[in-house]
């Protein structure tokens, strides 16, 4: 955690990462959503900055959770730092527990700043809504843990080789995942797959609760116990990948690239 | 030197390991003790399986076979409580290089738990003479700076046993017998055990009280530095080493 500190507050392109992409994404979402008013593509325009604008900034909270696991294992491997990490006493749930953490900050500063953003520019505020947030934010931290322990495990499996998938595995999901439309858009066949992703349930019950409809507790009862089910699984997948790691030698040879 | 009844105590001890990474042997089979406050030179040329010994006692790498016991304690089931007592250095690793050197034994301090950190820093970066580098950006550092950090990183725990894996490789002749004294002098006045592998063989004659030669996975020669370029009827470890590399197997079938 203290290392991470100390990087952030060292590194200005770090510092602009955690605020650039997501406002990048704000910009085009919030225009799209304007001009797609405009010309009357969307029916029930009242919801429409909601629906979409929620949509990118729930997606960032996933993406940002699944990120700081699988980026802070990177930073190590970039720096030819992993070796000190994993020969000093520092137990391997210890490590990724504080990936979590610097997760969990990273998202805190994003979410707060494109909320506001997005209340300056649209007048969109995803406060409104208060503590019913709350549980869907939670989600969306377990959907992107358990995707960052997946994605880690994997690199720390087939190396540097493997990298980009630390930006690609989130966007694997995306599409079934009813991010920005609802489910039903989908084709049948591809609706119990989208059932089985928690994201699906939190991106329904997001809708639910921005139409005004309340809090769906089958969305959430039903997000909460697929979270249940992939984290132990990519926390059974990730010890299993450190046991590979560790009978081939290749977190040596990681750590020493 | 330490007094014979600490030097007696058994640090490290290996009994016929094997490693083998997808049927190709690394480790054949090797088994050596490292007493208290002894320094181990462990040699060999490319692919003896220095490294991987290496790696196996740093709990990198888990052994195909045989048994690894440091401090009494079996490695795998007690890994944290062994790699707690322990430190590693390596010209292959490096810390992070955004950061300023205090922040980076700061950090390194507290994956260790070592109490009053602050104090300690100052204590070894003043021991290596580089207290003029504390608030230095780690990446701006020269190499010889940088081993120096390194090893300042590596006796921040106080660590009973010290792994060296070619840590003057990127000295300059200068730096790099500055850096031998002190360990010498470290070792002198604190006990540390230590293993240290190098290709440098004048390192070794000077830093080492005795060396295990690797050859294909298995100890071919051990003893003092002394003993072993007598066995090998050479004038110098280098020679020894030469040898070694260049007839290592008709060397084994004789030895």
């Amino acid at each position: 955690m203290l290392r991470y500190t100390y990087l952030y507050m060292r590194s200005v392109p770090r510092v602009t990462e955690v605020f650039f992409w997501p406002l990048m994404d704000l910009l085009v979402w919030g225009y799209v959503t304007v001009y797609l008013q405009r010309v009357g593509g969307i029916s029930g325009s009242a919801n429409a900055f909601m629906f979409l604008l929620g949509a990118m900034i729930f997606w960032d909270i996933l993406y940002r959770a699944q990120q700081g696991v699988t980026l802070s294992f990177l930073e190590d491997v970039w720096s030819r730092n992993l070796l000190n990490v994993f020969v000093s006493p520092v137990r391997v749930g210890e490590f990724v527990l504080a990936t979590y953490i610097v997760g969990l900050v990273r998202i805190a500063i994003t979410v707060g700043v494109l909320a506001g953003l997005a209340y300056a520019l649209y007048s969109f505020n995803l406060f409104s809504l208060g503590m019913s947030l709350l549980p869907f934010f939670a989600n969306l931290l377990l959907i992107g843990w358990a995707l960052g322990m997946v994605t880690t495990a994997l690199i720390m499996r087939w190396g540097q080789a493997a990298e980009a998938l630390a930006w690609g595995v989130p966007f694997l999901i995306q599409p079934v995942a009813a991010v920005f439309y609802p489910l039903d858009v989908l084709p049948g066949w591809l609706q119990p797959v989208a059932l089985s992703i928690p994201a699906t349930h939190v991106f329904e019950g997001m809708r639910q609760v921005l139409r005004g409809d309340g809090v769906s507790a089958a969305s959430l009862t039903a997000a909460f116990a697929l979270n249940a089910i992939y984290l132990v699984a990519g926390a059974l997948f990730f010890r299993y990948m450190f046991g590979v790691a560790r009978r081939r030698g290749l977190l040596a040879k990681l750590g020493t690239q | 030197m330490l007094g014979c009844e600490c030097m007696s105590e058994t640090v490290v001890e290996v009994e016929h390991l094997r490693k083998e990474f997808n049927g190709t042997v690394a480790v054949a089979d090797v088994s050596f003790t490292v007493k208290r406050g002894e320094i181990v030179g462990v040699l060999g040329p490319n692919g003896a399986g220095k490294t991987t010994t290496i790696q196996v006692l740093l709990g990198l790498t888990t052994p195909t076979s045989g048994s690894v016991r440091v401090f009494g304690m079996e490695l795998e089931p007690h890994r944290c409580e062994i790699l707690q007592r322990c430190n590693f250095c390596s010209a292959y690793t490096a810390l992070p290089a955004n950061l300023k050197v205090r922040e980076n034994l700061r950090v390194s301090a507290g994956l260790y738990g070592v109490a009053n950190a602050a104090a300690k820093m100052d204590q070894l970066l003043s021991l290596f003479e580089i207290s003029h580098l504390k608030n230095k950006v780690t990446g701006q550092l020269s190499s010889g700076e940088s081993t120096r950090v390194n090893l300042c990183k590596a006796l921040l725990n106080d660590p009973e046993l010290l792994l060296l894996d070619e840590p003057t490789a990127s000295l300059d002749p200068n730096i790099a017998d500055k850096v031998r004294k002190l360990l010498r002098r470290i070792q002198r006045e604190q006990g540390i055990t230590m293993i240290y592998t190098s290709h440098n063989m004048r390192d070794v004659e000077e830093v080492c009280d005795r060396v295990l030669f690797l050859h294909k996975g298995r100890i071919i020669a051990e003893g003092t530095p002394a003993e072993v370029i007598a066995k090998f009827h050479q004038k110098s470890l280098e020679e020894v080493f030469i040898t070694v590399a260049r007839s290592g197997d008709l060397l084994e079938e004789e030895l």
